[in-house]
């Protein structure tokens, strides 16, 4: 598969999720495991540009397909400007949803960048958050769209 | 970490191929979206020696329209649904019941296939299908067969398909002018929640008459319930408050629900009353 733009090969039981296959045996470990069934969105990926939670993927449904991970977000050094405004913003706390509400927040905004604040709680009810109360995240986003546009 | 017990994997490319799949082990599933197959492999709730991913079948996630009507691939995920340009001209109602169905994340995988196939009571889809008078249309070593949609959930997760059959897509027919058609449900929080009842109309007017009108409810019968005499009542009608009423009463009768955690039986029972007078007046009114 193509992996944050560069082609991986890896093999894979059948019954293992992308999201071991990602963390467990390509060592990418900013995607984290919350809920396992789909309810947390914090392993939220990008399959083929569409946002998924990768716990709910079998790895070998990803052959041959591009898989975006939060580790594929940043260019280089340079932060992309939702981890800026997260950072300014200070929307995390413990940080264990925040790869997941990131990716999530790019997959929204690269298809909707004038997505409102309506649309982005909408868009992120996928995401759960137990620290900061989801204001911080909201205005973080919004703050990143407004610097994206 | 939910780890699932060890099965054989196979990405069918023809839905021959998926057949043949199929065919070759007692118990073997079939993978769509996975947001229930695969919740339901961790958990234990279902075990499989073969998984049979669907989705590289073109047939299984084309969204395609033509005069007869809409071709919904089994496997087509709900986000597609929801911003396909054919869907959201000539079936509205069902790009917005593809953008309820779980959150944004579920919605990239799931399908409307998968949410007839499952047969959850509460399925959102599915009374919209059942009023839009779609069918099921089925692959199996026998070759192919439809499924009116409303005889496809028989009870409770389990559905109408024979053994090694398998959705190949949902076939809805080309609304006639002049219909509308709606779902609406109750959930107590905004999104991502469970209908504690739903109900899901059609309907036709010509020349003020109504010349056709189908009702079905979600979350108050073992099944997606179809209530075929909301239609006998106000065929032949012109729309009218009364008659709204009268309809929306018929199919508060029709519900049988249970109690449970998300609502006990008599408000469920009220609820569907108070959804199906707004659903039909939004497509009559």
């Amino acid at each position: 598969m193509t992996l944050n733009g560069e082609p991986v090969e890896f093999l894979a039981e059948p019954r293992q999720t992308l999201l071991e296959c990602l963390r467990d045996t390509l060592h990418l470990t900013g995607t984290k495991e919350g809920c396992g069934d789909g309810n947390c969105g914090s392993c939220c990926v990008t399959l083929d540009g569409n946002l998924v939670t990768s716990c709910l993927v079998l790895g070998v449904e990803a052959q041959g397909r591009s898989v975006t991970t939060i580790e594929g977000i940043a260019r280089g050094n340079d932060l992309h400007p939702l981890q800026k405004a997260f950072i300014e913003h200070a929307a995390l706390q413990c940080g264990i949803c925040t790869p997941g509400f990131i990716v999530a927040a790019k997959a929204l905004l690269d298809a909707e960048p004038a997505a409102d604040e309506e649309r982005i709680r909408l868009w992120l009810a996928n995401n759960l958050c137990r620290c900061t109360g989801y204001d911080k995240i909201v205005r973080a986003v919004q703050a990143a769209a407004k610097e994206m546009r | 970490m939910l780890q699932m017990k060890p099965f054989e994997y196979i990405a069918a490319s023809s839905v021959d191929d998926a057949v043949r799949a199929l065919g070759s082990r007692a118990d073997a599933r079939v993978l769509a979206g996975g947001t229930d197959l695969i919740v339901q492999l961790k958990s234990g709730r279902r075990e499989a020696e073969l998984v049979v991913d669907v989705k590289r079948i073109p047939e299984l996630t084309a969204i395609a329209m033509d005069a007869d009507g809409l071709r919904l691939g089994a496997a087509a995920a709900c986000i597609h649904i929801a911003a396909n340009r054919d869907v959201r001209t000539h079936y509205p109602a069902l790009a917005e019941v593809a953008a309820l169905i779980g959150g944004t994340a579920i919605q990239g995988r799931a399908s409307i296939g998968g949410n007839l196939c499952n047969a959850a009571p509460s399925a959102d889809a599915v009374p919209l299908l059942i009023a839009l008078s779609a069918r099921a249309r089925v692959a199996g070593p026998d070759g192919r067969r439809e499924i009116a949609v409303e005889d496809f959930c028989i009870a409770p997760g389990k559905n109408a398909l024979a053994p090694g059959e398998f959705l190949v897509d949902v076939f809805i027919p080309k609304p006639a002018s002049g219909t509308r058609a709606k779902y609406l449900r109750f959930i107590p929080r905004n999104e991502m929640d469970i209908a504690v009842a739903g109900v899901g109309v059609a309907a036709t007017v010509v020349d003020g008459k109504i010349t056709m009108a189908r009702l079905a409810l979600a979350s108050v019968a073992p099944t997606p319930l179809f209530v075929r005499e909301v239609g006998g009542a106000l065929e032949g009608q012109a729309p009218s408050a009364a008659l709204i009423e009268q309809a929306a009463a018929l199919a508060q009768a029709a519900a049988r629900p249970i109690s449970d955690m998300r609502a006990p039986a008599d408000y469920r029972r009220h609820i569907c009353g108070v959804l199906s007078r707004r659903a039909l007046s939004a497509v009559l009114g």
